[in-house]
């Protein structure tokens, strides 16, 4: 790594940081609360992605710092809402369970110890693809940021199944908890559930809902055009499609959160949300199909255009488009399945 | 300098965890994760600086949005028992 | 580097690191939640504020620093409004401010 610093500072850094995050984590096991333990995670997210950042490694930083910071804990929150917020206390002791733990947590730690030193340059992950990509990238595709180059080029059909599996993802969750076709009306009933009663009536939150509702339409512009920055600054600097949809879909989330799922709806309504999920996958798995009718190999993006490098860049942009595309409308599909189902009878306080 | 600084702001976010472990009421922790949220911000500005990389400071900026994103969910739920509600104030759910 | 420059950069990170430092005794030590919110607030105003300025030092006039004035503005658009809302939140939840008793006075919370 380059350092302005000296290295025992990264030390010192990376030593606090686990140690923070051990600490979180214990909080989170032992912790009886579901609430406190949700709040926790949200607090050990933001530690792993400044470990993260501090170990050089950004853009998976900026994923978790989006997704684990943001997004987790508000769903996670939306499903809270659905359940008990305290976690039932185990019956017996699990004895067992901990000695086979301890056992394979010692057998991995003995396993990594023949692995070579971290970051050493003559390991065998830096040796075959690793210093190809790195000379290779920027000539080749004309992105400079290598991560998003190798994401979406050299390694597109691992990006193309992560995108389906997170397109498969959300439709199991809106199959499994709105049902197919039952995304009308804020309320949605399983089959045979009996009747929840008149609709609870709204929070009363009249004084304290200037300030939050001016800020807000002050923020969603600003999280929008972040979005858009981060998604095709992606190149160029830590970013990209993941990272970007789950801010856009967080700047929707928010509105809703503020002004009611139904004013987020009119915003971003569900029949557009759930055209927009396989539509990301479709982007993708399109680009693939127009380099086949080019001539070239599917995903081969150097047949885009007339010049390599630059079809090679149109396409990292397009299919960034289709992860961005995949991944907020999803996240948003998540969020209105789990906003939108009845909740237990009331408040509780936690 | 930085390296002081650093070390200051993890004593800081040791002490915010501690609150956030510790804190009687649910406000508690919600304060402890937000100020928790806001020391990371420093902390990975503080970090690109030191390893001499500024383009941290985009995922700093992702940090505050995401952080007064989390803190208002979290509210909201305490407040309301779900997120799914919309709130009074004029027509329903009208801006 | 300008020697008065990297001094006056020293002297605000280390003031920046102090007042997260002050901030965070505060958020351990204070009674009640709505003292540790004014403890928290330091953070969010005078922690960053300082240190973003000693960081802006460092780097002079340049893309960098247009962002640290940008975090510091989001920063100061956002805080405010996530103490204010769950100061409300607080209150409207029953939490009352813990009272010192004095000897001898009638108190209301």
């Amino acid at each position: 790594m380059t350092t302005v610093g000296s290295p025992e500072i990264e030390l010192l850094l990376n030593a606090i940081l686990l140690l923070l995050m051990v600490v979180a984590a214990i909080g989170v096991i032992r912790l009886r609360n579901l609430f406190a333990v949700v709040l926790l995670s949200g607090v050990y997210s933001f530690l792993m992605a400044t470990l993260m950042v501090a170990l050089d490694a950004v853009d998976v930083g900026m994923t978790e710092a989006a997704v684990g910071a943001g997004m987790s804990v508000v769903l996670l929150l939306s499903v809270l809402g659905l359940t008990r917020t305290r976690e039932a206390p185990t019956r017996r002791r699990p004895i067992v369970p901990l000695i086979i733990s301890v056992v394979v947590g010692i057998a991995l730690v003995h396993g990594t110890m023949d692995l070579p030193p971290f970051g050493d340059p003559n390991a065998p992950a830096q040796r075959h693809v690793a210093p190809e990509y790195l000379a290779r990238a920027q000539v080749e595709t004309g992105a400079p940021n290598v991560v998003t180059a190798v994401l979406a080029s050299y390694r597109g059909y691992d990006t193309l199944g992560e995108v389906a599996v997170i397109f498969t993802g959300g439709i199991g969750v809106l199959v499994l908890l709105a049902g197919l076709g039952r995304y009308t009306g804020l309320r949605t009933r399983p089959p045979g559930a009996p009747d929840p009663g008149p609709e609870p009536k709204p929070v009363p939150l009249m004084e304290e809902t200037v300030v939050l509702r001016v800020a807000v339409k002050l923020l969603l512009p600003l999280i929008l055009v972040f979005a858009m920055y981060v998604q095709f600054h992606g190149d160029f600097g830590p970013g990209g499609g993941f990272q970007a949809g789950v801010a856009a879909a967080t700047a929707i989330i928010l509105y809703g959160l503020i002004f009611g799922i139904p004013a987020a709806r009119r915003v971003a309504p569900m029949r557009v949300v759930l055209f927009m999920i396989p539509l990301g996958v479709l982007i993708f798995a399109g680009t693939g199909v127009a380099s086949l009718l080019l001539g070239g190999n599917y995903l081969d993006y150097s047949v885009l255009s007339s010049v390599p490098r630059s079809g090679q860049h149109l396409g990292i942009l397009v299919v960034e488009f289709g992860v961005f595309v995949t991944v907020s409308s999803t996240m948003l599909g998540i969020f209105y399945a789990f906003a939108s189902r009845p909740p237990r009878d009331g408040p509780e306080p936690s | 300098m930085f390296a002081v600084a650093l070390f200051a702001v993890l004593v800081a976010l040791g002490l915010a965890i501690a609150r956030a472990l510790s804190g009687p009421t649910v406000f508690d922790r919600v304060l402890a994760v937000n100020s928790t949220g806001t020391l990371a911000v420093v902390l990975l500005a503080l970090t690109g600086f030191v390893v001499g990389r500024p383009e941290f400071l985009d995922i700093a900026i992702l940090y505050v949005l995401l952080n007064i994103v989390g803190t208002i969910a979290v509210l909201r739920f305490v407040r309301a028992g779900h997120l799914g509600d919309p709130i009074e104030g004029g027509p329903e759910g009208a801006p | 580097m300008d020697g008065v420059l990297e001094v006056a950069s020293w002297i605000t990170l280390i003031l920046g690191g102090a007042f997260c430092v002050v901030g965070g005794i505060g958020m351990w030590r204070l009674p009640d939640v709505f003292a540790r919110l004014h403890a928290a607030s330091l953070i969010d105003s005078l922690g960053i504020g300082f240190l973003a300025l000693g960081m802006a030092l460092q780097a002079g006039l340049s893309l960098v620093t247009l962002k640290l004035v940008f975090i510091v503005l989001l920063v100061g658009l956002t805080s405010p409004v996530a103490t204010h809302a769950l100061a409300q939140a607080a209150m409207h939840a029953g939490v009352k401010p813990r009272a010192i008793e004095s000897p001898g006075a009638e108190e209301d919370a």
